[in-house]
């Protein structure tokens, strides 16, 4: 087994702690008796139960719940059938400006895909809502999905696909019953990561946002301007919470698959 | 283990030699071009059924295009192929009576052995209650029963290559082509599969096409080989014939070792020659001879080290006899070969079995010797 | 045909609703505030036919770019921006690379712990974790009171709402997007070169700085990109963690339209902001072209 080296191991303490250390306090503070943060008055819960009692807060984490399943749902499809024109297409006119509008999105400035996405619907005379939102979403999000699958279709066995249409599937068949299932976990990653993007936006989604659409983000960025809310204390908690749990999961899962299938390898050589 | 099946050898298989016979597989002037790479050009063969095939050449010689292009997933860009009398052109692959075995078995990895097996059954138009038996049929035929729950990451590698003959043997087609099928196995497990194939490949009928660079695996398997070379086939005929009578330089050094001496050719009886190679010896005598030779044309006549005899005197009985100087003997347990070079400076080679066990051998470096062959016992090649 | 519908589909969407709505934007750039609704003019009268689009194209004009250039707000803020973009991804990757090489370098079971805790942050609001940092950086807030404790400092720092939180909130938010690429980068290097390095007389420093860190090229690159080109127009940040010193031109947009209502303007800002990275943008594209092609 390497040993790390003192300047390593220093550099990934710092560099975690760093990562981690916020998060960890805003956990703790939501415990605080008191509003403030100079101060811990004591052990409470009580800001969950008036986070809970919040009806604002409920109807906006129930609209960027759907907002986030639909629009993820659909990018995920979207982005799919993109990383396969990307990989598979050959050459067709204007594929230069396709993978461009593909990689764009990735690193344009929100403030941007906010403004030209809410003249667009403001063109066409859609009203804002839930509707826009979601266009919105999936937009940026079937961007990501096509990179992440994509890179794994690019390191895909194509005799797979190959062999699939010599025993007499037609090209559907061949990617429904060859292809999906086995890039199926780039596909599942492409749709949490539109799912996290989602839930988590604040600017394209006040572009795009009608009067009866608020988004939790939206919510959180206008108690939040003013300064420390213990309520959000309290919602980011139970989100990291979330996040913490399934990334664990997630990750002893996979770790577990990985160990069965090579202690199975080890057994047949 | 396989053994090569025992038949009484009354009829000969030679459906090329039948004038009556039609050919399952026509390749008609096929050319194929890959923007401004020709791989195949203006190609024509006739496959017949039940044949076990072999395109064998180098890497880069066309015979993958033309496998892949029997399977469906390359048109030709000049020319038709037709399978069974039926055009071929425009014909996706999995409307094909042809399935391939993949060079890398292409097993799916998220299916079992048994659904590997049935994935084309299900999608052809056998009834579903049939198609278990068929998988049962092709697992007891390849000595995979055990395994049929398991998936390709828990069996062994020449495990997976029997999967892949099963699936790919499994709908029964007319024509199965195999890519290079034995390259991942070790030498002994390559004997006895190249055994095993010959005998499915004669249980079930199916004609096979193989492609390879192995000259012994062709040789050994194949009923007839096409010796192919950038995008052209130099010849095609049994293995026999291409070993004993190539028509060509190319194909006499693909296939085996041979001796190659430049010389010129003069006649001297019926297809009879006598090749002068160098001044102030006797020029070589060839008799049955196929081709004819131009008075004094430039040829190179080629020879097979086996039939090459190397002794300390010269025998009465050979037309031919050389002398020469051993300079490399090179000792392989069954065989001796002997470099031998002549007074004009040429390097021949020699193999003879070492059919005696003593220790002392009669001949050793710096030895003169003599070399004889009978005038049948090589060819007369023009380029 | 199968194929032709198949790139239609991702084609046309984003044609419809990423493409054509920067032609509106530009074309909104060109107009006129108005009290109206929309609030600005003209409006494309298709039904007067050819008259009605020449009216159109003749009401444009470039007044909104003028004014962007009169008024010293405007080009202060592109600087400014220009400025933090730079000085933050050279402070995200000073941090990144440490961290990403720690990584890279750590025993094998521990690399897939690694990576997840690197992941995790990035899977939770980005929106959280910036506020996090309101409640660290106050001058009641936990940092001062840290130090404070310890005796390093009497008085507490102002360090929110200057840039120095939003330099802090932004190496913070955007390190898993550095680290990602290096680690990925660093990852791939073969240990023996180091060695082979060594024997032939480097220092374990010289051997790092003349094989592992140009070698590590891509990463940078790539890193470089995913910070750079986004924070350029960030708004979250310097909106909850700067002061009104805090001259950013995503914040100079969204109080365009937001809080003074004039579209054209913002849109003009917008478009001004586009041009400046196009370019960035088209190399971050090319970039990743070609390393997708160099693995396939």
């Amino acid at each position: 087994m390497r040993r790390l080296s003192w300047f390593n191991a220093t550099s990934l303490t710092l560099g975690f702690a760093f990562l981690y250390m916020p998060m960890i306090i805003l956990v703790v503070y939501s415990f605080n008796e008191s509003r403030l943060v100079t101060v811990w008055a004591g052990f409470s819960t009580k800001w969950y139960g008036e986070l809970f009692r919040n009806e604002a807060f409920l109807d906006a984490a129930w609209v960027t719940l759907r907002v986030a399943v639909f629009s993820s749902t659909l990018a995920t499809i979207l982005g799919t059938a993109a990383a396969y024109v990307l990989v598979r297409g050959g050459k067709f006119f204007g594929k230069t400006l396709f993978s461009g509008m593909i990689y764009a999105p990735l690193v344009m400035p929100d403030v941007i895909l906010g403004l030209s996405l809410l003249l667009l619907f403001i063109a066409v005379g859609l009203d804002r809502g839930m509707l826009t939102i979601i266009l919105a979403h999936t937009t940026f999000a079937m961007c990501y999905v096509a990179v992440v699958v994509s890179s794994r279709l690019v390191s895909f066995d194509r005799s797979l696909e190959e062999a699939a249409l010599d025993l007499g599937c037609t090209p559907w068949d061949a990617f429904r019953s060859v292809t999906l299932p086995i890039i199926a976990p780039a596909v599942i990653s492409g749709w949490l990561l539109g799912f996290t993007l989602s839930l988590d936006d604040l600017v394209i989604a006040s572009f795009a946002s009608g009067p009866s659409s608020t988004t939790l983000p939206i919510k959180i960025f206008s108690a939040v301007r003013l300064g420390v809310s213990p309520e959000i204390n309290a919602l980011s908690s139970i989100l990291i919470g979330f996040v913490t749990i399934g990334v664990i999961t997630f990750s002893i899962s996979t770790k577990r698959a990985v160990v069965r299938r090579q202690r199975e390898e080890n057994a047949v050589t | 283990m396989a053994e090569p099946s025992s038949k009484p050898n009354t009829t000969v298989f030679a459906p090329w030699t039948d004038p009556n016979a039609v050919p399952l597989i026509r390749f008609k002037n096929v050319t194929k071009r890959f923007g401004d790479f020709t791989a195949i050009d203006d190609l024509t063969l006739d496959i017949y059924e039940r044949e076990f095939f072999a395109l064998l050449g180098p890497s880069g010689c066309g015979k993958t295009t033309m496998m892949r292009m029997l399977a469906g997933f390359e048109n030709p860009t000049d020319g038709t192929i037709e399978i069974g009398g039926q055009d071929m052109t425009g014909v996706p692959p999995n409307l094909r009576a042809v399935n391939m075995m993949f060079q890398s078995y292409a097993l799916f990895p998220h299916l079992s052995v048994f659904d590997n097996i049935a994935f084309g059954l299900k999608r052809s138009d056998m009834p579903k209650t049939e198609i278990p038996d068929r998988v049962n049929e092709m697992l007891r035929l390849t000595r995979l029963e055990k395994f049929a729950k398991r998936k390709p990451h828990q069996i062994s590698g020449g495990q997976r290559q029997r999967v892949a003959l099963a699936r790919s043997l499994a709908k029964a087609p007319k024509l199965l082509l195999l890519d290079e099928p034995l390259g991942a196995l070790d030498k002994k497990l390559r004997e006895e599969t190249q055994f095993e194939l010959m005998d499915i490949q004669e249980k079930t009928g199916t004609t096979f096409v193989i492609v390879t660079h192995d000259q012994e695996e062709a040789m050994t398997v194949a009923s007839r080989v096409a010796v192919m070379d950038a995008g052209i086939i130099k010849q095609v005929d049994t293995p026999a014939a291409i070993y004993e009578a190539p028509n060509s330089v190319y194909v006499a050094d693909f296939i085996g070792d041979v001796n190659l001496i430049e010389g010129t050719a003069s006649a001297s009886g019926e297809h009879a020659y006598d090749i002068t190679y160098a001044e102030g010896v006797p020029p070589i005598k060839v008799s049955e001879c196929t081709q004819d030779v131009a008075e004094g044309a430039r040829v190179t006549f080629a020879i097979r080290p086996e039939k090459i005899l190397v002794s300390q005197t010269p025998p009465e009985d050979r037309a031919n006899t050389l002398e020469g100087t051993i300079i490399d003997i090179g000792y392989l347990g069954n065989l001796s070969t002997y470099h031998v070079e002549l007074p004009g400076g040429q390097m021949v080679k020699a193999t003879m079995t070492n059919s005696s066990r003593i220790s002392r051998r009669d001949f050793t470096w710096e030895d003169k010797v003599w070399l004889s062959f009978r005038a049948s016992a090589g060819v007369v090649l023009g380029e | 045909m199968k194929r032709a519908a198949l790139i239609l589909l991702p084609y046309s969407w984003l044609i419809a609703l990423f493409l054509i709505p920067f032609v509106i934007v530009i074309k909104i750039s060109l107009s006129d505030i108005a009290l109206a609704i929309p609030p600005y003019t003209p409006n494309l009268d298709l039904s007067q036919g050819w008259a009605g689009i020449k009216a159109f194209f003749a009401q444009l004009d470039f007044d909104n770019f003028r004014f962007l250039t009169t008024d010293d707000l405007y080009w202060k803020a592109y600087l400014s921006s220009l400025r933090i973009a730079v000085v933050s991804t050279l402070l995200t990757l000073c941090v990144a690379y440490p961290l990403a090489y720690g990584m890279a370098r750590a025993p094998d079971e521990w690399r897939p712990t690694l990576m997840m805790l690197v992941i995790l942050p990035f899977w939770s609001s980005f929106l959280i974790r910036v506020y996090s940092w309101k409640a660290i950086l106050a001058n009641e807030g936990l940092l001062n009171q840290f130090l404070m404790l310890i005796g390093v400092i009497d008085t507490p720092l102002t360090i929110l709402n200057t840039n120095t939180a939003v330099y802090i909130g932004i190496v913070y938010t955007y390190l898993p997007f550095m680290v990602l690429p290096l680690y990925s980068a660093l990852e791939k290097l073969d240990g023996s070169l180091l060695e082979a390095a060594e024997d032939l007389g480097c220092t374990r420093f010289q051997a790092f700085w003349l094989i592992t860190f140009p070698l590590s090229r891509n990463g940078i690159i790539a890193g470089c990109f995913l910070v750079f080109i986004p924070v350029m127009g960030e708004f979250v940040i310097p909106e909850l963690l700067g002061g009104s010193q805090t001259l950013m031109i995503g914040k100079v947009l969204w109080e365009e339209f937001f809080s003074n209502r004039d579209w054209p303007v913002a849109s003009a800002v917008a478009v001004l902001l586009l041009a400046i990275l196009v370019v960035p943008i088209v190399l971050f594209q090319r970039n990743e072209e070609k390393q997708r092609e160099a693995e396939g």
